[in-house]
């Protein structure tokens, strides 16, 4: 730019739809002297013809579009410059229109007019890379950092601030995270849950609301742990998965001739009485090998399958106070007497409060058996972070169509069993599902004598 | 696939619905033997007759009413405001019965009505307003804003489907200076979904209209800027779910209309996102509009009036520094 003062003419916008414009005559030329409003020009558009007055007064200093060329609206045409334009820069502003595309990069006169405008880069907002002490809590601190702090237990006053007057930005309190600097208590944040996740976290995230005073006929009594604990799980489970319940009937005959006849052998020789649920439990450890999906996981972005089946049995400890899952460990690997005599040994642990904590963790698919009361179907809530658990329900006898040795229909007394399936419909699908509990049931209803 | 101008982009898809659907007319001033004050239905008496393109008289009142009733018995109007200004004489049947139709007898009303709007070339205070945030506040009306000749047909095409009322706001500054590719195919652009106009990290860029072109220019000008500009593309009902997701990612705001600023929609958007993404903020939300008062007509005000490419790289510039 030769002189800092110059004022360009640009293409006129001459109607509403008009883009351009032809330069039909300049009334000056370069080196003659023109007052402002004094025509400098004609122009043609395709709806009218008309002069363009100077925007300035001045010596024309360049010409830049000749006669008979055509222009986009907003294309420098001239540029006014020199002694009678310097000494009057307010004049610079009354330019003709400029279409917004037209930008700033002429606009030093402009600028300069305006006196405070031009966001000088030289002189940028006092951004000093303000040591931590300097930025002691005084800066004000942002909602989206103050929530990224106590995300991660960070002192927004520990984190260098580059923002204005050294506040701390978003960028800087996530670079200071990247970074690994915060100090040790914050909790890991990426890291997968484990399975033990609920403690102090959850307990924190969920400060129980004051009860206030029993109304009439009302009486408190303080919640246990273990039920809080309980509580906390069932809500964050039904939070998580996304609960499907299927159900099937079983014929139990088979199991339970069989069941009777080991009966005694079991009791006299091992002290350990065969039951249902270590029928069912070692039929579900079979099937599950063929469904790892249903035994599986789902970890942050990934899908995990075990090559053991770690069984949790839902235990309930004394009249409503309370519940727990011991776990049978490799339960793949057991027959059915040591099926029955692991449930045994966990069942009894967990009643004489002898369980330790490894005794609860680490199931990968858990089974549930409310039917000694008679219920005949539930849909029970998944214990996170498993996938699935099935519900054994009341063995009852009941009228059932079964074909003779000719293959005619006949109806016969059978003991049949509801068992269902709740699984986590994010991994496991309906299909899936439905040909893992047939699979199940064939297991049971084809018992052999020599099966264990 | 052909380069098109945002008018033509329009006249297409107003064309290829009659062509399609004997329901659709258009009727306006000068719509008929003229083609439109901006020939937008040129050559459409010639091809449809003059009972499907109907001049009216200089009433707005009366093209509304038209509109209105022809809609009620099952036709599909398409209705010219010669400005947009004008349509503050078509109020009464606009907002008390077309806009209420639906909600109150539960019959479809499906009526466009088109609207020239905008400033930038000193058309003055009846030729250059932008008065969608006045009818997005109407229960029943909706409200699109395109600016690409893309979403100018795909906008239309949706508009005339659509079985309420929509403003259709064409801006006149983009009429023939915007081209772009248009599909020559019949395709609908969803109403009520908001378009990423360019991705960005650093700061959102909320706007409609012929300022996405501002927007972008002033882009442009920071290169350092990372600025993520979302074209609303429809005022009522908008994207909200798009806006807040790239406030989720940017954490700083800036919204820009061509409307005045007291009132206008920007304050919604604000709003909304100081109630629902208040913990992902780390700059105030902050707004670039149109003083409050009438457009000028002389150049020099009008450009100071209108938001500038300087203003908001001014804007940009202090958000990301904030």
């Amino acid at each position: 730019m030769a002189t800092g003062t110059a004022v360009d003419v640009v293409m006129p916008q001459m109607g509403v739809s008009v883009s351009e414009g032809t330069i039909t005559k300049w009334s000056k030329q370069v080196g003659d002297t023109i007052e402002a409003d004094e025509t400098l020009l004609e122009i043609s558009t395709d709806k009218v013809d008309t002069e363009v007055p100077s925007p300035a007064a001045g010596v024309i200093s360049e010409i830049l579009v000749a006669e008979g060329e055509t222009v986009a609206v907003g294309t420098v045409l001239a540029r006014i410059g020199g002694e009678a334009g310097a000494a009057a820069p307010a004049e610079a502003a009354p330019q003709p229109p400029e279409p917004a595309t037209q930008a700033a990069a002429d606009e030093s006169a402009a600028a300069a007019s305006e006196g405070q405008a031009a966001p000088a880069p030289a002189a940028p907002a006092p951004v000093a890379p303000a040591a931590p002490s300097e930025s002691n809590g005084k800066s004000f601190v942002s909602p989206v950092v103050a929530r990224i702090a106590a995300e991660h237990g960070i002192d927004p006053a520990q984190v260098p601030g580059t923002g204005n007057g050294g506040r701390v930005t978003k960028k800087d309190i996530q670079a200071f995270i990247d970074s690994g600097a915060q100090a040790a208590p914050a909790p890991p944040a990426a890291a997968p849950p484990p399975a033990a996740a609920p403690p102090a976290a959850a307990q924190v995230a969920h400060a129980p609301a004051d009860a206030g005073e029993p109304q009439q006929g009302e009486s408190f009594e303080p919640m246990s742990a273990m039920r809080r604990g309980i509580a906390d799980h069932m809500r964050r489970s039904l939070d998580t998965s996304a609960h499907v319940t299927s159900a099937i009937e079983v014929d139990m005959s088979k199991v339970v001739a069989i069941r009777q006849k080991l009966k005694k052998e079991y009791n006299a020789a091992y002290g350990v009485n065969p039951t249902y649920l270590a029928f069912i439990a070692r039929a579900t450890a079979e099937t599950l090998r063929d469904y790892p999906y249903v035994n599986g996981e789902i970890r942050g972005d990934k899908i995990v399958s075990k090559s053991f089946v770690n069984l949790g049995f839902a235990v309930e400890l004394a009249d409503g106070k309370g519940l727990i899952v011991p776990v049978v460990k490799n339960a793949e690997t057991l027959n059915l007497l040591g099926m029955a005599k692991g449930i045994a040994d966990v069942a009894k642990r967990a009643r004489d409060k002898q369980l330790t904590p490894d005794d609860v963790a680490g199931g990968s698919f858990t089974i549930t058996n409310p039917g000694g009361y008679g219920t005949f179907h539930g849909t029970p809530v998944i214990s996170q972070p498993q996938v699935g658990i099935l519900g054994t329900y009341a063995l009852v006898k009941r009228p059932w169509v079964i074909q003779d040795e000719n293959g005619a229909d006949a109806i016969a007394i059978r003991s049949i069993m509801n068992i269902t399936l709740t699984y986590d419909h994010r991994l496991v699908d309906g299909a899936y599902a439905g040909r893992f509990l047939r699979d199940l049931r064939e297991r049971l209803q084809t018992w052999g004598e020599s099966d264990y | 696939m052909a380069e098109k101008t945002y008018l033509q982009a329009i006249s297409d898809g107003i064309r290829g619905e009659m062509r399609r659907d004997k329901r659709v007319f258009v009727l306006g001033e000068d719509v008929g033997v003229y083609g439109g004050a901006f020939k937008v239905t040129q050559g459409f008496q010639e091809e449809f007759g003059a009972w499907r393109v109907i001049d009216m008289p200089l009433s707005e009142t009366a093209i509304m009413g038209g509109a209105t009733g022809s809609a009620i018995m099952g036709m599909r109007p398409v209705a010219e405001m010669q400005f947009a200004d004008f349509v503050s004489c078509a109020w009464d049947h606009l907002v008390t019965v077309a806009a209420k139709q639906r909600w109150r007898t539960g019959t479809p009303i499906p009526i466009v009505l088109r609207l020239p709007s905008g400033g930038g070339f000193s058309g003055g205070p009846f030729h250059s307003q932008n008065p969608e945030s006045s009818f997005a506040h109407i229960p029943g009306l909706k409200c699109v804003c395109p600016a690409t000749p893309e979403d100018a047909k795909g906008l239309m095409i949706a508009a005339i489907e659509d079985p309420n009322p929509v403003l259709f706001f064409e801006h006149k500054h983009l009429y023939r200076r915007i081209k772009g590719e248009v599909p020559d195919e019949r395709y609908v652009t969803p109403i009520g979904k908001a378009r990423v106009h360019a991705e960005g990290e650093d700061v959102t860029l909320v706007t409609w209209g012929a300022m996405v072109y501002t927007a972008e220019e002033a882009a442009k000008q920071l290169p350092d800027v990372s600025v993520e500009i979302v074209d609303l593309r429809t005022v009522m009902p908008w994207d909200k779910q798009a806006v807040l997701d790239s406030v989720r990612k940017t954490s700083k705001v800036l919204v820009l209309h061509e409307d005045t600023r007291t009132g206008g929609f920007g304050g919604e958007i604000a709003a909304t996102i100081a109630e629902e993404a208040f913990e992902d903020l780390d700059a105030p939300v902050r707004r670039i509009a149109a003083p409050d008062c009438p457009v000028p007509f002389a150049p020099v005000l009008e450009k100071a009036y209108i938001p500038q490419v300087d203003d908001v790289v001014r804007g940009l510039k202090e958000l990301s520094e904030y």
